[in-house]
């Protein structure tokens, strides 16, 4: 066992999906006891973008620090939109008469210098109406506005309730982000109920992984335990098993699965109901598997020694044959797992998963996103790192099945 | 080697074995009777396919007969629950050909012997009893059970391993011991002791040894008599003396001049 464990680290493909689990399962532990949040906490409102958002009030009220960098720069920078730029390009060689190679509109510097030596409202602009010229008037005003620096008046109400100014804030004050008393920030912004989406995806990817282990648990067991019998009894007990096993292959399971999750209810279906309903639907495949192993097991001399030193049925199938196989059954419940996993998104995106109120997976939080229209409105953050987690907990799981498959059937390795 | 039969501890009348049905059906034995006794090492002889195993199989009842009765003790036998099958397996034991695949590499060597001593009634002796006999059953085969104890099969050679597996015959003491291709996996100087440490054992508690094998030399160096066996049935059988130097079937005769000589031509015409 132990020389299985070291031989399992020594396989590179192993210890990668290794790696890739124990992150996603360290996060999914540890993120929501260090999160101030809960996960199905309303903090913000629909679809804020991610970023540290610090209180306005908090902001101006904090101790002010005089910074000697000059600001207008990056108030041009704002105030110049990427339409207004083209804008004063046009204007610049239609009247100013410079070259229009010599304009570069994305030095903000630069195009102001030109435009500053060039313009000027008393120029006859012929052929632009006079809506186009206020226009422009406009835009020069506001760039004068930008380089000058804007002063703002801060009023604070006073004890007879009327507001008086306290102060005027330069535009080279600076406030420590720090020093901001209320500060919230949400790293991959809020989803469509304002909840925090770190802490409600590490909660979710935990019920998943609960879910998709429950899932393969139940699966493999039942697998393994018609698998066993199937194929060391054989005989009418292989009939009946292996007949049960092929319908149950036969008829698609994810159409049983929407079927009894369907019938069980909103209201009944817990994350641990909706794994039970996955993994008794998911365990022919293991039960097939296991069954061709032990019939090849079966006929092999020790197997023959264990039946000629008298031992029972139940002896001999846990002693004999059970070893032989766990290997394999490991394998098999690892990938058990993982479609567990993907069968849950599945059910979730259909709305069949678990009630919604009480707890989060990741195929809620996808469906609740698809619902919320997040991909027309371009809020990424709601289901980008969704699909990610599902991607790289499958992929690691799958991974780490491929490592253990290239040691225990040494046929299958690469050098 | 020719000596006095003892009673004849079992006998096969008419036994066939038939696999599948159908298009699939074959018929690896067909209708073959034998007669073994007390104390006799009995060779059956054939070639790969010919139902050899499929024989020794069935008289350890590890399969079923299709047709025809098998005479244990002069009584029909009887394997019908689990009871009298632990009950007849007390009596008739196996040696497998492949020593690497016939023990249960995740049992230590401990324990296979002493499944064998509580087999054969041995449960409630005290430890030492149980240590003594285990030492005993090692030293009979050459092995020193000091250096085995706490070790898995599969850490022994081949050699050890087939001779771990006279040991644990030696504990249980049956009446008949099926061999099946013993030697055909271990080097020759292996196979020499392992025939003699059957043949010193098969002396001792007076057990009938059935020696399966492809090898009609080996037969003639062990065996008291010797069954040719081809395609399911017996072509000749008879004292070995008779059958090795008088051969009388067709089959018999090539299977003798197939064995490489050292010296002189090899007849390649028969084969």
């Amino acid at each position: 066992m132990k020389h299985q464990l070291k031989q399992a680290f020594s396989s590179s493909k192993f210890v990668l999906g290794f790696v890739l689990f124990s992150i996603m399962l360290l996060l999914a532990i540890f993120y929501p006891i260090f999160s101030p949040f809960d996960p199905m906490e309303m903090v913000g409102s629909i679809f804020y973008p991610p970023g540290t958002y610090v209180s306005v009030s908090d902001t101006v009220q904090a101790t002010y620090n005089g910074f000697n960098i000059d600001p207008s720069e990056a108030h041009l920078k704002a105030a110049l939109s990427p339409e207004n730029r083209e804008k004063m390009k046009n204007w610049l060689v239609r009247f100013g008469g410079v070259n229009e190679a010599d304009i570069d509109i994305e030095d903000t510097v630069a195009l102001v210098d030109l435009w500053d030596a060039h313009y000027s409202s008393d120029n006859p602009q012929e052929g632009l109406l006079s809506s186009e010229k206020k226009s422009y008037s406009r835009l020069d005003k506001s760039l004068a506005k930008a380089k000058t620096g804007i002063k703002t008046a801060l009023y604070t109400e006073n004890s007879d309730g009327e507001m008086e100014e306290s102060l005027i804030i330069s535009d080279r004050d600076y406030v420590r982000v720090n020093d901001v008393a209320n500060t919230v920030t949400l790293p991959l912004g809020a989803d469509n109920f304002g909840a925090d989406m770190l802490t409600k995806l590490t909660n979710s990817i935990r019920v998943s992984l609960q879910i998709g282990l429950v899932a393969g648990l139940i699966a493999t067991l039942i697998g393994l335990t018609i698998g066993l019998l199937a194929g060391f009894l054989g005989g009418l007990v292989d009939n009946i098993l292996t007949f049960l096993t092929n319908i149950f292959t036969v008829i698609p399971s994810f159409v049983i699965l929407i079927l009894i999750a369907n019938s069980v209810g909103q209201a009944g279906r817990g994350p641990f109901v909706v794994a039970m309903i996955i993994g008794v639907t998911a365990w022919p495949w293991t039960a097939r598997s296991v069954r061709s192993q032990v019939i090849s097991l079966r006929n092999r001399d020790h197997v023959n020694l264990s039946k000629l030193s008298g031992h029972s049925l139940p002896h001999i199938i846990l002693n004999d044959i059970l070893p032989y196989v766990a290997s394999y059954v490991v394998m098999a419940l690892i990938l058990q797992v993982s479609s567990g996993i993907l069968a849950e998104a599945q059910l979730s995106m259909l709305g069949l998963g678990p009630s919604t109120t009480t707890t989060t997976t990741l195929g809620m939080m996808m469906n609740w996103a698809q619902q919320y229209t997040a991909h027309l409105s371009g809020a990424w953050w709601a289901f980008i790192p969704v699909i990610l987690s599902v991607a790289i907990i499958s992929f690691s799981l799958n991974l780490m099945n491929t490592g253990l498959d290239q040691i225990f059937n040494p046929q299958l390795r690469e050098d | 080697m020719a000596k006095e039969l003892g009673k004849s501890v079992l006998k096969g009348e008419n036994i066939t074995k038939v696999f599948g049905y159908g298009k699939t059906r074959t018929e690896a034995v067909k209708q073959v009777n034998f007669d073994f006794h007390e104390g006799e090492v009995i060779s059956i002889v054939g070639e790969s396919g010919s139902g050899k195993t499929t024989i020794a199989r069935m008289i350890l009842g590890l399969i079923g007969i299709t047709e025809g009765t098998l005479l244990f003790n002069g009584q029909p036998r009887d394997i019908s629950n689990g009871r009298k099958k632990k009950e007849y397996w007390k009596n008739i034991q196996a040696v497998f050909q492949d020593p690497f695949s016939s023990f249960n590499i995740f049992n230590k060597i401990d324990d296979l012997l002493l499944d064998c001593i509580n087999m054969t009634g041995g449960k409630h002796k005290s430890d030492k009893e149980k240590f003594d006999m285990m030492t005993e059953a090692c030293s009979f085969v050459n092995l020193k059970y000091a250096e085995l104890t706490n070790k898995y099969p599969f850490e022994l050679s081949g050699g050890q391993m087939q001779r771990l597996m006279i040991a644990r015959v030696f504990l249980l003491k049956p009446k008949i011991l099926i061999a099946d291709e013993p030697t055909s996996m271990v080097d020759a100087c292996s196979r020499a002791t392992i025939l003699d440490m059957l043949l010193k054992l098969r002396d001792e508690i007076n057990m009938t040894i059935i020696f399966i094998t492809h090898d009609i030399g080996l037969a003639y160096y062990v065996s008291d008599s010797v069954y040719i066996m081809e395609h399911g049935k017996f072509v000749e059988s008879g004292p070995a003396e008779d059958v090795i130097i008088h051969p009388q079937a067709a089959y018999t005769k090539r299977l003798i001049s197939d064995v490489p000589k050292i010296y002189g031509e090899w007849d390649l015409s028969t084969v």
